[in-house]
């Protein structure tokens, strides 16, 4: 191995690092709210890539039906609910949020012809599609179960990922994608050569975290969430719902993985279960984080990522078995230097 | 006479198969400290719990003249009741000044955006916490962690704020100081449900006290008629008031 071939990798490592970063956030932000290990995050980057790939070969996404008919799920049971408990007075969202909203986002696609439109409007677009699905899924699936151990949340996230990774193989079929990249320029730096859309990635990965920092440390809202996640009894004292916090960190999960899957979409083939194991990889990040600690985590992946392309470099064959091994030692350690504590509840 | 600002009637609360609270009724008006006392296990905590929606009752709960049906903490932090919960819950990892923040989290919500000027007025209140605004509230000693659990909970602008035992774990001096300033609050119009093990000290504020006496209310009269009282003077005061 030679210098260039060094930076190369490492360029390599530090972007698809970044893309786990953003993941390892969203991981460790849903568990420290909802103690929800959120398995399917990898499916909401698949969706994500897809979606926007589906639209620049001028296809309509199915997707779009997902998500109506998960909408028209949601509306059912908690109008349901509104209408048994009195309180007709929050018919008026339940019909904004799941059924007006989706409406809208589908109607857009069906009438504008997406594949025409330009890259930024596409990706707004895919956003609109994916992101509410996040909320959606925990209504249905884990806010009835808010009171249960984390071992059960863990079973029904697996059997939620096993759900979307099956409907993204009926959607999107088993052939991968590509998108075509944010940016084309490609320039030298030193022996190196950079392109465009490696900047981008790690940009937007920079900026986001740095939204997310602010988000957290400056909004009431972002307060509210890390309340919250200190104190769930003390935060619903205050009035910050246990579920508005869990629909919250949800989104901006979904949110995250979008914006991931459609990040990496123009430099990796994308497949319907190819958002599993870039998942798989933000979750090693953020379980070296323990899952609790922000910066830890972002750190965490980078080092997933440089130890990804270098390990494909020397032993491509145990490129995966080598990142995923990090993981034991990394327990090993977590559990000799921290104390036992029981699980509450 | 004006209506009361909560009215509790025929509050039952089980455990599983163990009934702890029977057949509860209690009454609250505007301005007013009422007081619950009783020892250890007597369900006063539970009662609380299940007036603020924490637990699941059977009973009536009427807050502001509106039978509480289906009760949600959230939606009755929104219509001015607060707990200050006997373990506190604050946020330890977050400073004196988020804690309070967070404290008018409701009130933001519905567009009321004058937190800056409560959080003031909670300053005036307890200067203390305006020394250690930076503060992560997890270092703060017991009397500020009590004094911070009340001001969040002040931050709500509540109609009804009910404590849970304030004075548990803290020196004397710094029990009469909390005291009085739930006293003073009174004059702010807020109505106070103090749930109390420290008879004396809660009974000399309150204008009206309850008895608690496993999970059934035994007596109830006006603070300075139950002061009086000799089975409460037995029970909770102490021959010649030594306790405490």
């Amino acid at each position: 191995m030679n210098l260039e071939i060094a930076l190369l990798l490492g360029q390599d490592g530090i972007v698809n690092g970044a893309i786990y970063a953003l993941l390892a956030l969203a991981l460790v932000l849903v568990f420290a709210v909802t103690r929800v290990i959120f398995i399917p995050q990898g499916e909401f980057v698949a969706y994500g890539a897809l979606t926007l790939a589906t639209f620049q070969m001028g296809k309509t996404p199915n997707t779009i039906w997902l998500l109506l008919g998960v909408g028209i799920l949601v509306a059912l049971i908690d109008t349901i609910i509104a209408v048994r408990g009195g309180n007709l007075g929050r018919l008026k969202r339940i019909v904004l949020w799941n059924l007006v909203l989706p409406a809208v986002v589908v109607g857009l696609v069906l009438l504008l012809e997406p594949g025409k439109l330009p890259l930024a409007a596409q990706v707004a677009l895919t956003l609109a599609i994916v992101v509410p699905l996040g909320p959606m899924v925990y209504r249905l699936v884990y806010q009835p179960l808010a009171e249960a151990s984390v071992l059960i949340l863990l079973i029904v996230s697996v059997a939620v990922h096993l759900v979307l990774a099956g409907l993204g193989l009926l959607f999107f079929g088993a052939e991968g994608s590509r998108t075509t990249p944010f940016s084309e320029a490609q320039f030298q730096l030193g022996t190196l050569a950079v392109n465009g859309q490696t900047v981008f990635v790690v940009g937007t990965s920079v900026v986001l975290i740095i939204a997310l920092y602010q988000f957290f440390g400056r909004t009431l809202y972002g307060k509210a969430l890390r309340a919250t996640a200190i104190n769930r009894v003390g935060a619903r004292l205050m009035g910050i719902s246990n579920t508005m916090a869990g629909k919250l960190s949800f989104t901006l999960a979904a949110g995250i993985g979008a914006l991931s899957g459609i990040l990496i979409s123009p430099i990796t083939t994308v497949y319907y279960d190819t958002g599993f194991m870039i998942g798989l990889k933000g979750f090693v990040a953020a379980i070296i984080a323990g899952l609790a600690s922000y910066p830890l985590a972002a750190a965490g992946a980078v080092l997933v990522g440089l130890l990804e392309s270098f390990s494909s470099f020397w032993a491509s064959a145990f490129k995966e078995v080598i990142v995923f091994t990090l993981i034991i030692p990394v327990l090993m350690w977590r559990s000799l230097t921290s104390h036992h504590v029981e699980e509450e509840e | 006479m004006t209506a009361p600002i909560l009215e509790v009637r025929d509050l039952c609360v089980s455990y599983g198969k163990v009934e702890a609270l029977h057949h509860v009724n209690l009454k609250v008006f505007a301005g007013q400290i009422v007081t619950v006392i009783g020892p250890n296990g007597a369900g006063k905590t539970t009662m609380l719990s299940a007036i603020m929606g924490l637990l699941p009752s059977s009973g009536e709960i009427e807050f502001q003249g509106e039978v509480q049906r289906d009760i949600e903490v959230e939606h009755l932090v929104a219509g001015g009741m607060t707990l200050v919960p006997e373990k506190r819950e604050l946020f330890g990892e977050m400073s004196v000044e988020d804690n309070l923040l967070l404290g008018a989290f409701q009130r933001y919500r519905v567009g009321d955006r004058d937190e800056g000027k409560t959080m003031d007025q909670v300053f005036t209140t307890f200067p203390r916490l305006r020394e250690r605004r930076k503060q992560l509230s997890g270092t703060l000693s017991g009397g500020e962690r009590q004094m911070l659990a009340v001001g969040r909970a002040l931050m709500a602008k509540p109609k009804l704020l009910m404590l849970d035992e304030p004075s548990l774990g803290l020196a004397p001096l710094i029990v009469r100081e909390i005291f009085h300033i739930i006293a003073d609050l009174r004059q702010t119009g807020v109505a106070t449900l103090l749930v109390e093990q420290n008879a004396r000290a809660a009974l000399q504020i309150a204008d009206y006290g309850y008895v608690l006496e496993t999970g059934s209310v035994a007596l109830d009269g006006q603070s300075r008629a139950l002061a009086d009282d000799p089975r409460v003077v037995e029970t909770y005061l102490g021959l010649g008031g030594k306790k405490h």
